[in-house]
């Protein structure tokens, strides 16, 4: 059953890597404003022109 | 600062868009055809088209090309808008676009052909695995350029989920492909028997994770908030829900191989972390549903957020179905039944085809400058499909139920209740109810091709939508002329880890075929490698995707010990490239057929390939009829016998070349059985191979045992 040892060695790789990204997102940060970003996707993609034409639509 | 003006690549988009609408009817209309086959045995025309071979174009053609499209649809759209930034090159596009879909054009030559692998959702053969490869190394490589090049320095939660569905996929295809080709088209598993059974459900299990869950709640997480107009629920949740969802999936496969051979530490793990998996899987859900918390008459009028709301509560019925399924006495019934068909139907007609319809609907429209051509049309499609999962799940369900207490019923002499025949006619009517469950659903699916076509007819492609956005601040400031290598040098922590990534990577490529090879040796002596007809015969049963219905691992309980006889041992399948244990059984076990009380003579063999309903009344199995007719091709033995011997299979050295002689005189052994029972034959033809298989085994294990 030796194959039992390389996916746990390539979990646990995978595992790790996953880690240090989320290491990286907290030290970087990314987690600092937990409110914005949700709200901020939705402002993002209409230009603004655009936007007053669909609303007089 | 400056504001920068930019484009948004729409053209991409559509393309994967289209494919996501065409593959999805191909693959649920190949779904319908195998489910009526079920019910219509006579369906099965040609070798061509016989259930075994198309079930795997079925479920390759739903996972790959349908929500493997859907997944680049809607990662390529919201990417760019979330990075605030073009795709990172059009050419990479292009070629990940086109790449992909010549995949799936040679998946639907190559699987109908026979040309499989023999692992369920591993079945493309390996020239296809390395152009996988290479195309999801394609698609990283332009995902991971557009974040490196965002306007937006936060990552927003989706953006994660896609960044983990990319490097473990990776990983997955990547382990799972470890195979030996021994001719240009085909090869043996590097893995054998348990080790093959472990690596494929590790595998399995996280393409379920990754491919069908990571990068649809991605999905969720941008176009539910949009399609709402308001924030998602919770933002901090959706951020542990991730993280936490990603380090548990990893460990869970092993729930497929509960009660089998496999260790038994191993099958704990794996329940232990399928239990866990409940919190982050509701999480997300909890997530999405309360995003239109106050917001519910919304839905009343909307009917992209009808389909979202769907997909999302078939999403937490499967994970909760998920952990309780997992369980060691609820695996012990649902386990081969047709629950589990039911189980894998809710998530992805219900998640992954909801979801899709959702995000099809909100985004052609939008791509397109357009109002969709119709809202009634759309409304319908919600209900033809809502109702098709129900009509599709209910009957399954109920099959699942009745089949697992009927294989398990004695009679008060303690005789099993019900032979596996009458079993199987009664499920014939639950067939044919999820048959119609299923026409409903792709009704539903060709309404909105009809719809999504006037859409698209009455606008006109943004090919090149404009945006703009100020670049990002340049936060570290570099030594100019500093060597790029100081990055590392200074951070001597990361400098160890990256460093001990390489040498694993090494380590494991160096090792691993050694290692494998030599925990092959047999544990139990009397079970011996199989002649070269059986090999041959063997590999027969893989291309006619035997495995789709019938297992060959008896687990310990007395309702199947007395039906298959002696439950399956670890040391019986240290020769098995790859392992043929299945997950269904439409069909009987086979793990003992050539032994015991269940040993039926060549010549029963021959009549019921030929029609299968000739020797037992009422069987849905294809007719094989074609073997009779077709050669066998000997001139592989060679090569087969040599990648076995690197495998580490004890054939004696130069017996190669001998192998074809041996054949010979076993498939005249049998001819002269055939004979016997008044049945001519010349030798060489494939039938002879596939029963000398056949009747091979469960033998070792029943042979005098000399310890």
């Amino acid at each position: 059953m030796s194959v039992l040892f390389i996916l746990i060695g390539v979990s646990i790789l995978v595992a790790g890597s996953f880690l240090a990204a989320f290491l990286w997102s907290v030290k970087n940060g990314q987690y600092d404003d937990d409110y914005t970003p949700s709200v901020r996707i939705l402002f993002d993609d209409e230009h603004p022109k655009e936007e007053i034409l669909t609303q007089t639509k | 600062m400056q504001v920068e003006k930019f484009y948004y690549d729409n053209k991409t988009v559509r393309n994967f868009a289209y494919a996501t609408i065409i593959w999805g009817a191909v693959g649920m209309l190949a779904g319908l055809w195998v489910a009526l086959q079920l019910v219509f045995p006579s369906l099965n025309i040609t070798q061509y088209g016989s259930f075994g071979r198309l079930r795997p174009l079925h479920t390759n053609a739903v996972i790959f090309a349908f929500v493997g499209n859907g997944i680049f649809m809607g990662v390529y759209y919201s990417l760019q808008r979330l990075c605030k930034a073009r795709m990172f090159s059009d050419k990479l596009s292009a070629i990940h676009f086109w790449g992909w879909q010549l995949i799936i054009v040679a998946a639907a030559i190559t699987l109908p052909l026979g040309l499989s692998q023999g692992a369920e959702y591993a079945e493309l053969i390996w020239p296809i695995d390395l152009a996988i490869t290479i195309i999801w190394v394609v698609f990283g490589w332009n995902m991971f350029g557009t974040i490196i090049k965002r306007r937006e320095k936060h990552l927003y939660v989706a953006i994660w989920f896609y960044i983990a569905t990319f490097v473990t996929v990776a990983v997955l295809h990547i382990v799972r492909s470890g195979e030996l080709p021994y001719s240009w088209l085909q090869s043996y598993s590097w893995y054998a028997g348990v080790q093959d059974a472990l690596v494929q459900w590790w595998y399995g299990h996280n393409a379920v994770a990754f491919f069908l869950t990571t990068p649809y709640l991605g999905l969720m997480y941008y176009f539910m908030p949009k399609a709402a107009n308001r924030p998602i629920y919770s933002y901090r949740l959706s951020i542990i829900h991730f993280w936490a969802l990603i380090f548990l999936y990893i460990w869970a496969g092993p729930h497929h191989l509960l009660y089998t051979a496999l260790p038994n530490w191993a099958q704990s793990l794996g329940v232990v972390f399928s239990l866990m998996l409940i919190f982050p899987s509701w999480g997300g859900m909890i997530n999405g549903l309360l995003t239109l918390r106050g917001a519910w008459d919304k839905v009343r009028d909307d009917v992209i957020l009808k389909f979202f709301v769907v997909a999302v509560t078939c999403y937490g019925m499967a994970t909760f179905e998920g952990p309780m399924l997992s369980l060691k006495s609820v695996s012990a019934i649902s386990h081969y039944t047709d629950w589990i068909v039911a189980h894998v139907h809710v998530g992805a007609l219900g998640w992954n085809g909801m979801l899709t319809f959702g995000v099809l609907y909100w985004l052609i429209p939008r791509i397109f400058k357009t109002n969709l051509f119709s809202k009634k049309l759309a409304n319908q499609h919600f209900w033809l499909g809502t109702l098709g999962i129900l009509f599709y799940a209910i009957p399954m369900y109920w099959a699942g139920f009745m089949q697992s207490s009927m294989w398990k019923q004695f009679t008060e002499s303690g005789q099993l209740k019900y032979s596996f025949l009458e079993t199987s006619i009664n499920m014939k009517p639950f067939y044919a109810m999820r048959s119609l469950g299923g026409l409903i659903y792709l009704a539903g699916v060709l309404l909105m091709i009809y719809n999504i076509y006037k859409t698209v007819k009455a606008g006109k492609l943004v090919a090149n939508e404009e945006a703009e956005a100020a670049p990002l601040e340049k936060v570290y400031v570099k030594h100019t002329g500093e060597h790029w290598h100081r990055w590392i040098e200074r951070r001597p922590v990361q400098l160890m880890i990256g460093s001990l990534v390489v040498i694993l990577i090494g380590g494991v490529i160096e090792l691993v075929p050694t290692f494998l090879v030599k925990s092959n040796v047999p544990t139990i002596a009397s079970v011996q490698p199989y002649t070269p007809l059986e090999l041959q015969g063997r590999d027969i049963y893989v291309r006619e995707g035997c495995y789709a219905c019938h297992s060959q691992m008896i687990r310990p309980f007395r309702s199947e010990t007395e039906r298959y006889g002696e439950y399956s041992k670890a040391g019986e399948f240290v020769y098995d490239h790859p392992f043929q244990w299945g997950s269904k059984r439409t069909g009987p076990d086979l793990a003992r057929e050539g032994t015991g009380n269940l040993k039926k003579s060549d010549g029963w063999h021959f009549r019921h390939f030929r029609e299968p309903a000739s020797m037992s009344t009422g069987s849905i199995m294809p007719s094989y009829a074609f073997m009779i007719e077709q050669n066998l091709d000997t001139s592989s033995t060679v090569a087969k016998i040599k990648a076995m011997q690197t495998l580490g299979v004890p054939y004696a050295k130069g017996y190669e070349y001998q192998a074809n002689s041996d054949l010979v005189q076993q498939a005249k052994t049998i001819q002269t059985n055939l004979k016997t029972e008044g049945i001519e034959l010349p030798p060489n033809k494939e039938i002879i191979a596939l029963i000398a298989y056949i009747q091979r085994l469960g033998k070792d294990i029943s042979k005098p045992q000399n310890k």
